[in-house]
């Protein structure tokens, strides 16, 4: 309990210490910036580019679109907008979770798979997303998967699980292959088949590389969730209220660093998620020798 | 060791595994199937009386650059053509014209040079109704600059848009003798309008109805009011002979061989005209429309934005609101032509054919709506004062 209460300490001291940065930054740092020889090197620090962080805050309580059908407060909006958009990049961490295990699987099953996939895999995350995201939103009104016609979210979510399958294959297939020959030929030499050994011993043995690979797999398909969110145009995610901010920010850029703000706190949900993952599968941390 | 427990293989269970896992495989790949091409727009016939579904595809967000349809639906002006509208909101990487070739909208708002440069790159689309007449393009900047023609723009640090949204500026540049790669700095533009303010950019471009207004409801820190139009000049490319079309109504090129399409077009093309018409007349009205529709900037810059909307489509040509005027359309091809951005490109490699826009369909359009009595010219059009408030609310 003691290293529980420890680590709240030291996130909340952390995050103290960002805002005391940000406020000592403007404090200090000229407003119009340091620039050497026509290079910015940091940025401007007005109320206009860096706003006080007290004033993001009560920001959130303003109403966010005044005269509008169903009023609500800007914390509202971006609540509601992140709570979207990380139902999103959980199913695309789900989707891209079974893509990458089971490709583990495969490319840990036949040598000749792993040699001959594999440098896809590597391949795929150099593709940049916003190359990849028009081209799936166009599977929009195109695509129907046994009768149900693809939504926009859908392709946001495959933009996510996109992202998400790659650490996690990769990681699953080291665990996959972190047995000792010794375990391996014991198991063999006991006559255990294929998936005997995989249920037994590697699928056990794979947690302990499984799980940094998922919290890694999490981020990754929250970035892919918004960036496709902007990308594609979806509505109603964090993504979209970014941009849709991002055009009141002339006079006063408050109510984008709102939105930003909420988008940083579904990245830490999202990891938050991934540690009860990680408390689930306790009993097989450790068993990697 | 109860890790070990049940080590023992049972083939024939693995057997059955195996054909289970097939089995989910083939059904998974016979459930994913692809939808037979054009089945949103020319589907089933629909049943008398019923609505015939129709999507739309918008350039931006929901903004008042887009009343007059958003109004058309919300009057109830689609229904009465028989036409059930949804709007597809536009994005950061959302191409209307695109949209629009790939079968994914009936119909896309787009510029004209922009879609130009699709068209002669094989989407098939074509213009159907030119709703605004002049372009809400300007370069802004700041009254003490002095900036007021393109001439004087040599030496400063003027800011562009790019993709596509610059050749305005660049065709005025080179018409007043500036080379643009060497007389100015360029520098590229965000969505915003703080690198104006904070003197990053002298003269930044800007939509008369979206950019413009946005800087007018930002605060002047020497006044602690907010910015007056006296407190910047601009550049209108309208009298600088250098303007280009802008939202356009485009239609599919191969569905317009429909006659059922063609039909579609014109009634969709009358309702659209008619919101516009219902815009100019009731502008406080369309501004509750478009907020109520989902609007992320305010009430005040709404109507900012559909008073100088309005300005850029009425009065309209004596042939009637969307009519594609020739010279217009000629500068624009011409400009389009000869242009040279940035990166040394023109719009437009050769002309578009005859195909590229037709006024046909908004003919029969404006036909229908004098039929109503609707004003289609607007020749007494007077735009409104509008004041905005801080951050546009």
């Amino acid at each position: 309990m003691r290293s529980r209460a420890r680590t709240v300490l030291t996130t909340a001291a952390a995050f103290v210490l960002l805002v005391a940065a940000w406020e000592l930054a403007k404090l200090v740092l000229p407003a119009a910036g340091v620039t050497v020889g026509g290079v910015r090197l940091l940025p401007r620090t007005d109320d206009a580019a860096m706003p006080h962080v007290w004033t993001v805050l009560a920001k959130l309580g303003a109403p966010e679109v005044a005269g509008a059908a169903d009023p609500r407060s800007i914390g509202v909006a971006v609540a509601s907008g992140a709570l979207f958009t990380l139902g999103l990049a959980l199913g695309g961490l789900v989707l891209g979770g079974i893509g990458g295990v089971l490709l583990a699987l495969l490319m840990q099953r036949f040598a000749l798979a792993e040699r001959a996939v594999l440098p896809y895999v590597i391949a795929s995350q150099t593709v940049p997303l916003i190359a990849i995201a028009p081209l799936v939103a166009g599977w929009g009104g195109k695509i129907a998967i046994a009768g149900w016609a693809w939504q926009p979210w859908a392709s946001v979510m495959v933009i996510a699980s996109y992202l998400a399958f790659f650490p996690i294959s990769v990681g699953m297939l080291r665990g996959l292959s972190s047995p000792p020959k010794a375990d391996v030929e014991l198991f063999h030499s006991m006559a255990s088949g294929w998936w005997t050994t995989l249920l037994r011993l590697r699928l056990p043995a794979s947690v302990p590389h499984l799980v940094p690979a998922v919290r890694l797999a999490a981020a990754a398909a929250v970035v892919g969730a918004i960036v496709a969110e902007i990308s594609t145009g979806t509505r109603g995610g964090i993504g979209r209220l970014i941009i849709e901010y991002a055009q009141s920010a002339t006079g006063d850029p408050s109510q984008m660093y709102a939105a930003i703000l909420g988008a940083a706190v579904l990245g830490l949900v999202a990891a938050g998620a991934v540690g009860l993952l990680d408390l689930g599968l306790r009993r097989y941390r450790g068993t990697v020798s | 060791m109860s890790r070990f427990a049940g080590s023992r293989s049972f083939p024939a269970r693995r057997s059955w595994r195996v054909a289970a896992v097939a089995a989910a495989l083939t059904v998974t790949a016979a459930a994913c199937s692809t939808t037979p091409a054009g089945d949103s727009s020319s589907g089933a016939s629909t049943a008398p009386g019923a609505l015939k579904p129709v999507t739309l595809q918008l350039q931006w967000f929901t903004q008042g650059q887009f009343a007059g349809y958003i109004a058309a639906a919300d009057q109830g002006f689609y229904r009465e053509q028989g036409l059930d509208v949804t709007f597809k909101e536009g994005g950061v990487d959302i191409v209307p014209q695109t949209v629009l070739a790939q079968g994914q909208a009936d119909y896309a708002i787009a510029w004209v040079p922009k879609a130009l440069a699709s068209r002669e790159q094989g989407a098939a689309i074509t213009d159907v109704a030119q709703v605004f007449q002049r372009s809400g393009t300007r370069q802004v900047s700041f009254a003490t600059e002095n900036i007021t023609a393109a001439a004087e723009l040599k030496g400063k640090k003027v800011g562009n848009w790019g993709f596509g949204n610059e050749f305005e500026l660049f065709a005025g540049m080179t018409d007043a003798g500036i080379k643009p790669a060497t007389d100015v700095t360029l520098v590229q533009q965000q969505f915003d309008m703080q690198a104006l303010l904070s003197g990053e950019i002298d003269a930044a471009q800007a939509m008369s109805y979206n950019e413009y207004a946005q800087v007018l409801e930002a605060t002047n820190p020497a006044t602690g009011q907010l910015y007056q139009p006296g407190d910047f000049s601009m550049i209108d490319w309208n009298d600088d002979g250098t303007a280009m079309l802008q939202d356009a109504i485009w239609a599919s090129t191969d569905k317009l061989s429909d006659p059922a399409y063609q039909d579609q077009t014109t009634k969709f093309v009358a309702a659209s005209l008619k919101g516009w018409a219902y815009c100019r007349d009731n502008a406080a009205s369309c501004r509750d429309i478009v907020v109520k529709a989902g609007s992320k900037l305010g009430a005040s810059h709404q109507l900012w934005q559909v008073n100088e909307v309005n300005k850029l489509i009425w009065p309209s040509p004596a042939a009637g609101v969307g009519t594609i005027d020739q010279a217009a359309w000629d500068q624009t091809v011409k400009v389009a032509r000869t242009a040279v951005n940035a990166d040394g490109q023109t719009v437009l490699t050769k002309d578009p054919d005859p195909q590229a826009y037709t006024n046909d369909y908004v003919t029969k359009a404006v036909e229908i709506l004098k039929g109503q009595g609707v004003d289609v010219v607007g020749t007494n059009y007077q735009p409104e004062t509008v004041t905005l408030n801080p951050g546009g609310n």
